[in-house]
């Protein structure tokens, strides 16, 4: 009667640690240009020996511009960051995938598409969205960077155990609805912090049948619900879309791998701390209209007003959230006029969400007075987009097609979303400031992304336009 | 590591709930921005205004509440990012303790790390904790007592809080994770040996040259 996250984690326990911690075995450790080089610059400031260098993987994504032709020195500011990866990397021998080299992408679209992350790894990096990573069945995790040190020092952690959830999207999703509305949706009926202190198992037979990049994205969003770690039973889906990625096992050890693998699902008598499930055929596509996550709605559904709040303290956070949206309750979102695009970042910068969005922007224009971004996760999604001529689709439509990184999710590079301007983006956060001071975020899907930089307006896809 | 036993205090009500981790600190000030001098950007969203000068109305800009050693706060406090920045602008704004119904889990981990008490009471006490701040500022004390796990509110009334014992222990004695961990480095390498030959998969990172 185990569920997968115990198993996952008793697969990892090395001792108990005392006072209610286990010391568990990190298979992989990835690291970037921010709490990456942080956490080698600990490394070295302490002295520490890094006991298994060929189990961490390094590649600069925060902290650097993505301009055509840009360099480390492109964002100044960011220049020491990647030097200290670049350094810490060298000194230990640790695997690094440069600006300007195969491999390079957003940490957590890299880590999957090399063969990096494998189903049943314990998988850390600086970085809260590293659970995105579970989407290939793996127990992936966000730590700070002082827990990033320690992991390289000793290649464990030490972890109180967290509570265990179950989330299931039973039946089939409607057209138009993918697996970034569905998690949204989620956010939004059970809060964003609603996860807190749980590890999240996805699951039901609208999950079931997600294709791989679309459960990346799921996952992905698990720490906007709170939960540190999301992760889906791996299977035969999985097992096929990683075979023959570079570092994946091969041969005999590929058939011992995929063995071990099909046990890592949870026993049909498992139980959960906590257990919910969610109709996938009632949910519309969604488009947040606040400043966190859980300030969602489907895209035809009226705004909410502060009074209708359940409470008074998420009264005043309606409140200050519209004000900071500059939106009126009573009214849908769908006709709101937008500024800037965004289609990007580690929950959707992959290749089927580049298509998904070129799909609808092909034969189009981006709306006037709209700019609209396209930045690849990876080097390797941006040669396969332009192997089949997305690029091109995207640039005869007025969209910039820029170099892998972050960027405009978390404006860390120098870019940002100017003050006041309103954009519709494929990443995961609509915090205060995110894309930059000031900047008004609306989290939407690659496709709804896509229809709002043509029409210049929140657009329902669901309908003509 | 800083160790913590008992802090006596103001504490600065900021009652928001999720309040993260992008709004404690900005993300530009985690690029080449030492840890020490973080203190300075904490809140910088909320406590300055358009034009850089202090917002006078926000709560830590107040001179009763200007370097609290304790901040109360909403649920889900410090959500979203992991970035340990959060953790080292609030130290150096001068808080040892954060007081609130529910934390995130990445960054509970981080205060810990470095030496701040996130203790979690429920929301009734602390907004009747807040509520006696506010009726007396620049009065009103609060303790947090690790030792005997109480926060003493101004009006002496005492509130339990739960901790990992583990957490407790390190924090009281100031103790560093790593220390501890690498002590166990004989048991650490058995395991992973055993582990080695059980998942040999998990341990062989070479790549394929790509064809």
């Amino acid at each position: 009667m185990a569920t997968l996250f115990d198993k996952l984690w008793q697969a990892h326990r090395i001792a108990a640690a005392g006072g209610g911690q286990d010391l568990i075995h990190i298979d992989r450790i990835l690291l970037h240009d921010l709490s990456g080089a942080r956490a080698l610059g600990e490394v070295a400031e302490k002295g520490y020996r890094v006991p298994h260098p060929e189990l961490a993987f390094a590649t600069p994504d925060h902290a650097v511009a993505t301009a055509p032709g840009r360099t480390a020195e492109t964002f100044a500011r960011g220049t020491a960051g990647v030097a200290m990866l670049r350094d810490g990397a060298n000194r230990h021998g640790i695997r690094l995938f440069d600006l300007g080299q195969d491999g390079q992408g957003i940490v957590h679209v890299m880590g999957p598409e090399l063969g990096i992350v494998l189903p049943g790894l314990t998988v850390v990096c600086g970085d809260s969205h590293t659970c995105t990573n579970g989407g290939l069945g793996a127990l992936a995790f966000g730590v700070g960077s002082s827990e990033l040190t320690h992991a390289l020092a000793t290649q464990t952690l030490r972890l109180a155990k967290p509570k265990s959830m179950r989330v299931r999207f039973e039946g089939v999703f409607p057209r138009g609805t993918t697996a970034k509305d569905a998690v949204l949706h989620a956010i939004g009926a059970l809060g964003a912090g609603a996860g807190t202190g749980y590890a999240i198992e996805w699951a039901g037979s609208a999950v079931r049948a997600l294709p791989v990049e679309q459960r990346l994205t799921l996952c992905n969003l698990s720490i906007e619900m709170g939960a540190r770690m999301g992760f889906i039973a791996p299977d035969e889906t999985v097992f096929e879309w990683i075979a023959g990625r570079d570092f994946a096992p091969k041969g005999a050890a590929w058939e011992a791998a995929v063995a071990a693998w099909r046990a890592l699902r949870s026993d049909d008598d498992a139980r959960f701390d906590a257990d919910h499930a969610i109709d996938a055929g009632t949910i519309a596509p969604q488009v947040t209209w606040g400043t966190s996550p859980e300030h969602v709605i489907a895209v035809d559904a009226p705004i909410p007003a502060p009074d209708a709040a359940p409470d008074e303290v998420r009264r005043k956070a309606w409140a200050d959230a519209l004000a900071y949206q500059g939106l009126v309750p009573g009214r849908p979102l769908a006709g709101t006029a937008v500024d800037w695009v965004f289609i990007g970042s580690c929950t959707n910068a992959r290749l089927s969400d580049l298509r998904e969005a070129a799909a609808i922007v092909r034969s189009r224009r981006v709306a006037a007075g709209v700019a609209a971004w396209v930045v690849p996760g990876s080097v390797r999604v941006k040669q396969a987009a332009e192997a089949e001529g997305l690029d091109r689709v995207f640039r005869e439509a007025g969209f910039d097609w820029r170099e892998p990184g972050c960027s405009l999710c978390v404006a860390a590079n120098g870019e940002a979303v100017p003050p006041g301007a309103r954009c519709v983006s494929t990443s995961n956060r609509n915090f205060v400031g995110r894309q930059g001071k000031g900047a008004r975020t609306h989290l939407a899907s690659p496709a709804m992304a896509a229809a709002a930089a043509v029409t210049g307006r929140i657009t329902d896809i669901r309908k003509p336009f | 590591m800083e160790p913590f036993t008992t802090v006596t205090g103001p504490a600065a009500p900021l009652l928001r709930a999720n309040i993260d981790t992008d709004v404690i600190i900005r993300v530009e000030r985690l690029v080449g921005t030492t840890r020490e001098s973080m203190g300075a950007h904490a809140f910088e969203i909320w406590r300055r205004r358009p034009d850089g000068t202090e917002d006078p109305e926000f709560v830590l800009n107040r001179k009763e509440f200007r370097g609290a050693p304790i901040l109360l706060a909403g649920a889900n406090f410090g959500c979203g990012s992991s970035r340990e920045g959060a953790v080292w602008a609030l130290a150096g704004m001068g808080v040892r303790a954060v007081i609130a119904p529910s934390f995130s889990d990445i960054f509970r981990n981080n205060a810990f790390q470095n030496g701040l008490l996130p203790v979690v009471l429920d929301e009734t006490t602390v907004r009747a904790i807040a509520a006696q701040v506010e009726a007396a500022p620049g009065n009103a004390r609060v303790t947090v007592d690790l030792e005997r796990e109480v926060v003493i509110a101004p009006d002496g009334t005492v509130h339990s809080f739960a901790i990992d014992p583990a957490r407790r222990e390190t924090l009281l004695a100031g103790l560093d994770d790593i220390g501890l961990t690498l002590r166990a480095a004989d048991a650490i390498a058995a395991w992973q040996r055993a582990d080695r030959a059980a998942r040999p998969w998990a341990w062989h990172v070479v790549p394929q040259q790509r064809t």
